[in-house]
Parts: structure tokens; sequence; C-alpha cells
């Protein structure tokens, strides 16, 4: 019988720590197969986060590194600059790189690390139980902001890529979402430019995604992709918003 | 071979790279700019990696990931930066990766000053992040001891994979002194662990110092440890130089024990009997070496630039068999021989002069 679906070997067989309807585990998915499709899974160093992701090093089926909050660029850089032959790829989630960790991935971009960078953007802290993050929308209740983020106390919520995107040596910056089928597809391929850019040499590449959290949203799985497209999309504009790389 | 006038500083640059380091990540700050200045020069045509990091958190972050990936890596800083380090030292300490870590110490707290001090003992020797976890402290006491150390403190970090520290002030990286460039062997590190992308070759490695079980976490907690108590075994370093006949035990490291030695010669004229004991690891500290003093000895008195922090390991390590005095400078103050000689005095009840 022909075999029409299987399971990526770019992903470990152990068992996924994520909630029900959560999206990591269709970016996972994602970098897995363009990992095996771009055939450098042997070659490639993950650097997880810390976060809902902190476990990624136990389900990508190559090389990985745990690294502290908001450090995994550095800890990217760390490993890449003395392995320049090699394939390294930092997960993060917003708490991560867009709250703690802002300066290290703005000096990695800056200084032109060549790594693939996977943004993982649900305006929530997960992990730890639901709290406001700088991505956060006004008006967005979180365990932090019971009675929803006001813009006079917390600001409005940090545009990541559009920060990024005018950082000289930033190669390549994409928001996409995985709230649809079309959009997980697009998302593919964004991943998947991410990491040619780093065979090819091009420099720092992020993709930012667009992601379901329907545990820290408290709402279900098929509102959290609703909630993508209604509420975050709005605010965060999907699209290329850097492209120096050109084609692959 | 010929003897090189140069600077501590630079005398542990070039004794990293000829060590074998083939990354170094730093980040500006008083008084250790030699060093990163001194790599970025140097670097390139030894084959490595130099980066000025956005900061010392990400510095040593750089470390962690160059570490794991198999590479000689090293950072410095100097006490306020060191501090800054701490959680990365203490990934790296969790993690079992070897690095060399080095302070040229200035003092403190908060911003301080730049000039030198012994104020870090508590921050080096004692782990320094959270956690259990400690780091083997190497203190040499001149130029030449600076370079013998790297080489050391590289072959340590890798035999037992974990972080070392050479801790030294500011005036010991800032001072000239002849120094013989020997290039050492360097112990060879089995890589088969290191996540450098060779999946192909070998089952995929991971690098982390997470688990969320507790029994699990226990058990590399205490494995770390059966590795601290090797290295307590193997790796104690100190210079005893206390005689039958001396009446007084001085305790000091580094380049104060240097003063020491000469307020020592000061109270031979005057038949005062003192001896110097110099801990070259901190970590371990020589505790054993406390336990075997001649008879004659009635007195210790530690002698550092801070507020009195290594007496706390020599009041340890006496155990109350005998008085342990104090004697320090801090803000940058350094103390000279007829301090340390009127300190013995007064311990012993004669006159200061």
């Amino acid at each position: 019988m022909a075999v029409v679906y299987e399971k990526s070997r770019g992903l470990t067989d152990n068992p996924l720590t994520y909630c029900p309807g959560c999206s990591h585990g269709i970016v996972h998915k994602l970098v897995a197969e363009t990992l095996v499709e771009l055939d450098i899974l042997e070659k490639t160093i993950a650097v997880a986060p810390v976060g809902c992701s902190v476990l990624a090093y136990e389900f990508f089926n190559c090389d990985g590194i745990q690294a502290a909050h908001g450090r995994a660029p550095a800890v990217a850089a760390g490993i890449k600059r003395t392995n320049t032959d090699k394939i390294v790829f930092t997960y993060q989630g917003d708490g991560d790189l867009a709250s703690i960790g802002t300066a290290e991935i703005i000096h990695s971009a800056h200084r032109g690390d060549n790594i693939t960078v996977i943004f993982i953007n649900n305006a929530i802290y997960g992990m730890t139980g639901g709290q406001m993050a700088p991505t956060t929308l006004i008006g967005q209740k979180t365990s932090t902001s019971p009675y929803g983020r006001k813009e006079e106390q917390a600001g409005r919520p940090l545009l990541v890529s559009e920060m990024m995107a005018p950082i000289p040596n930033a190669v390549y910056i994409e928001r996409t979402s995985v709230h649809d089928v079309a959009n997980i597809n697009k998302t593919k391929k964004a991943i998947k430019k991410a990491f040619e850019n780093q065979i090819n040499n091009k420099g720092f590449s992020m993709v930012e995604i667009l992601a379901s959290c329907p545990i820290g949203w408290n709402v279900s799985p098929v509102d959290g992709n609703k909630f993508i497209k209604e509420g975050l999309m709005p605010y965060y504009p999907l699209g290329v918003y850097k492209d120096e790389g050109g084609e692959n | 071979m010929a003897k090189v006038l140069m600077k501590g500083n630079d005398a542990i640059s070039e004794a990293a790279i000829q060590a074998g380091c083939k990354g170094f990540f730093g980040y500006p700050i008083t008084p250790q700019n030699e060093i990163p200045e001194y790599f970025s020069r140097r670097m390139e045509e030894a084959g490595g990696v130099f980066i000025q990091a956005e900061s010392e958190v990400a510095a040593i972050n750089m470390v962690y990931g160059a570490a794991a990936a198999g590479v000689r890596t090293m950072t410095t800083s100097s006490s306020p930066g060191i501090a800054l380090k701490q959680e990365g030292i203490s990934f790296i300490a969790g993690a079992d990766l070897p690095c060399v870590i080095v302070n040229v110490s200035r003092c403190g707290p908060g911003l301080g000053g730049i000039l030198p001090a012994q104020s870090d003992y508590f921050q080096a020797t004692r782990g320094g992040g959270h956690g259990d976890y400690y780091t083997p402290v190497f203190a040499p006491s001149n130029v030449q001891e600076c370079w013998d150390m790297v080489f050391h403190a590289f072959d340590v970090a890798e035999k037992y994979r974990t972080p070392t520290m050479i801790l030294i002030e500011g005036m010991l990286g800032q001072m000239m002194e002849p120094c013989e460039m020997t290039k050492r062997p360097t112990y060879q590190m089995d890589k088969s662990w290191c996540v450098d992308g060779n999946a192909d070759k070998r089952p995929r490695n991971t690098i982390t110092s997470l688990s969320l079980y507790a029994e699990v976490l226990e058990q590399m907690n205490i494995d770390r440890f059966k590795k601290y108590e090797e290295i307590a075994k193997n790796e104690t370093m100190v210079d005893n130089q206390v005689k039958d006949g001396d009446e007084v035990a001085i305790v000091a490291y580094g380049t104060p024990s240097r003063i020491v030695l000469n307020a020592i010669e000061e109270l031979k004229a005057d038949g005062i009997k003192a001896g110097l004991i110099r801990p070259i690891t901190l970590w371990p500290f020589p505790s054993g070496e406390f336990q075997n003093l001649p008879s004659s000895v009635k007195h210790v008195l530690a002698a550092e630039l801070s507020m009195g922090q290594m007496v706390e390991d020599v009041r340890l390590a006496v155990n109350g068999k005998l008085p342990v005095h104090f004697y320090g400078r801090t803000g940058g103050s350094i103390f000279e021989p007829v301090e340390i000689a009127n300190k013995v005095r007064e311990i012993l009840g004669k006159g200061a002069k």
C-alpha cells in the first residue's frame, strides 16, 4: 500500500508536551520537514528557548541545546561562528525573544549571524500560566492584565518584524500565520527560505509566526484560530518585511 | 626560552591562544580591556573567532554555545561584568560544559571603582550563580603563573567538563613582568557528546541543564558533586612556606601574597618568625594544610584586599584549633608590608613600628 502521509523523520518519537490546539506542533512539523527536505537534518543544531518550547531539543531529531531565557541567539552565535559549515536555528516564543531577549535578537541580526530564527508570537506567556507579553493586544485579558492590557500602563504591543526589518544585516524577515491550511503552506515556504538563506550564507533570517494558545487565551482550539485571524492579524499584518536574499 | 616583558592581561591572552582557544567572547570593562583587544588583534591569524558581544550576558552565552560544540572557549571580564555572567556560568555548570572564565577583579559593591580588590572571593568560590555548583578557581600571583595557569585551567575544564575560573586582581592584569612563553601540551577531550552537527556519524546529542523530574535532577546534582570530590582530591593547589618554628601562619593569595612575603622578611629582622600559606586554588580551598601546621604556630592571620572573605574558609579549615585573625584593605587601597608586620606584632602582643 502506498504511504500518502507519515511523520517526518525530522521529529523524534518523544510525545509532544504541548496543549490541545497549540500551534507549536504544527510549526515543529514544518521545521522538521524542511530540515529533511533540504537534507541538513544531521548537520543542524537546534537552540531551544525558555517557554513552552523549552523541550524542543527533545522533539527535533537533530543535535539540540537548551538556552537561558532570551539568550538563544547568543548561544546560536557561539555555535555558528565556530562551526560555519553547520546549520543553526533558534526556536523562540514572544516572552523569550520580544521581552527578555531583545538585546540578543537585535544584536544577532545586527552582527549578521548566519542563523535562522523561528519566532512564535502567540501574544502571551503560555508556559508560566498566561501572563501579559510585550505582544499582548490592547484590551486583551491575561493573568497579569486581568482588566485587559492598558496602553497607559504597558504601552502598545511590540511589532517585532517591523522593528527587525530596518536592521542593516537582517536579510530576511517575514510574518506568517498557521491558523488555516493556506497559511500553514505559506509558513512552510517562509521557513524553507529562511533555512535556504543560511545554507547559501546569506545571513540572518527570521520568520515570525502568529500562533494560537487556546489554554492561555481561555478559548477553544477553533476559536483560537479565529482569534489569530480576527484579533492578531489586524494588528500584526502578515507579509515579507525584508528580503535582501533574493532567489535561492 | 627567552623571557618577554608583558602585562598579566596579555600573558593570559597569548597563553589562551597557544592553549588552543578558538572562541573568545568578551565585552569592554576596565581593568581587563587588554584581553579582548589582544584577541581582536590575534584571533584571525590564530584561526579562531573573536566577537565583541553586546553585553557580558550575551558573551557568556556565546561561550555556552561554543563550549557545547566542543570548542576551547573563554570569556574575560571584571567584577560587575562577572556578576552579569553568573546566569550563564550556572547554565554551563548545570550542563557540564568546559570553558575558562577570567575575572580581572576590581572593587565593589555596585560600580565600586576600577582599582584592584579581592572582594569577589565569595562570588568566585561559592558558585556565584543559582543552584548547587562550584567552579574550580585558580589564583596566580605573578605574570608567569598567569601564563601557566591558563593552560592548566583549560585542561581541568575539559578533563572534568566544568567551567573553571582564573581570578586575579586588576594589579596583576596591568603589571608587566618577565614571562617565559612556553607552550604546553594540552588535554585532548573526547568530543562524542558535543552538539556540533555531526549526527550523520553518531546518534544525535542534546545539551541541557533541565530536568522536570525530581529524582533525575537530584541524581544529576549528586553525580556532579562526585566530580567535585574528584577535583578536590586531585586538583587542590597551595604554596605552603610555613616552617617549624614559625609562630604565625599568614594566609594570602594573588599579588597581595607577595606583599606578605616582604612583611615576613621585615619581621625576620626583628626575630619574629612567620610563614606564608598561599592558596593557589581558592576552590577547592587547601583546607588540609591547616590540619598539619607545626606546633610552633600559635596564630593564623588572613590578609586580603577585602573586608574579610577568604578568612571564612581559613576559619573553617582551622576549625577552632587556633585563633584566626584578619587584616584587610578595600576600595582599591593596597596594604604595605609594614601594615601586615604591625598586625603580626599586635597579635603577638609586641608594639607596632
